[in-house]
């Protein structure tokens, strides 16, 4: 450990936290104002993608620099919820899909599949 | 000076994740159909994961990001077996 944070390195790691927090925080208040199921599943995909990137980003300059050792574990966290928040948005739009074609409720976005 | 610096603007970070979480209670509450709560769950846990990495940064602590990683592994499982119950009824065939 250091005894002294140098200034940079909390100008640095303040800026990327606050920005990530903000982007995470526009997503979820995107989840509350968006009008339909098919609009929000949009706005958390901020969260996970860049505000989550830059928190983790500065988590990692911080500790890669006060215990003045290369510490980059964080970002084993953000690759893990880059690869799966496709896959698990990618599933609950199918299946709410699924469950509105069965209801056949009115603004169910219309299929790909030809029609015969 | 720097320290100050830091600590303040990791306050700053917390409120905002803190509002971030409370919307999307509000939406696992009130969400019309159930779709609308797994997806706010799923924001949820997200959020939750990045509050306890900016906790980590202000205690200098590297323990909040073992908890952090066991919340990104566990809510990926937890969201899709919601969804493929969703799907299907049943979670396992």
């Amino acid at each position: 450990m250091i005894d002294e944070l140098p200034l940079w390195l909390s100008i640095l790691v303040s800026v990327c936290v606050v920005l990530g927090a903000g982007l995470t925080m526009a997503g979820c208040l995107g989840l509350v104002r968006f009008p339909d199921f098919y609009r929000r599943i949009h706005a958390p995909t901020m969260g996970t993608s860049m505000g989550g990137g830059l928190i983790l980003v500065a988590s990692a300059i911080f500790f890669t620099v006060t215990q003045q050792r290369l510490v980059i574990h964080e970002m084993v966290i953000f690759l893990f919820v880059t690869v799966t928040t496709p896959v698990t948005l990618m599933l609950l739009a199918r299946a709410t899909l699924f469950r509105d074609r069965i209801e056949e409720a009115r603004d169910t976005p219309p299929s790909d599949a030809p029609k015969d | 000076m720097s320290q100050a610096i830091l600590d303040w603007s990791l306050l700053a970070a917390q409120l905002m994740l803190g509002v971030g979480m409370l919307a999307t209670l509000y939406r696992m509450v009130r969400g019309p159909r159930a779709q609308d709560r797994i997806l706010a769950l799923d924001a949820l846990y997200v959020v939750g994961l990045l509050l306890l990495v900016t906790l980590g940064i202000r205690t200098g602590s590297q323990i909040y990001f073992e908890l952090a990683m066991l919340i990104g592994l566990l809510g990926f499982v937890g969201t899709v077996a919601l969804a493929k119950f969703l799907m299907r009824g049943e979670v396992i065939e």
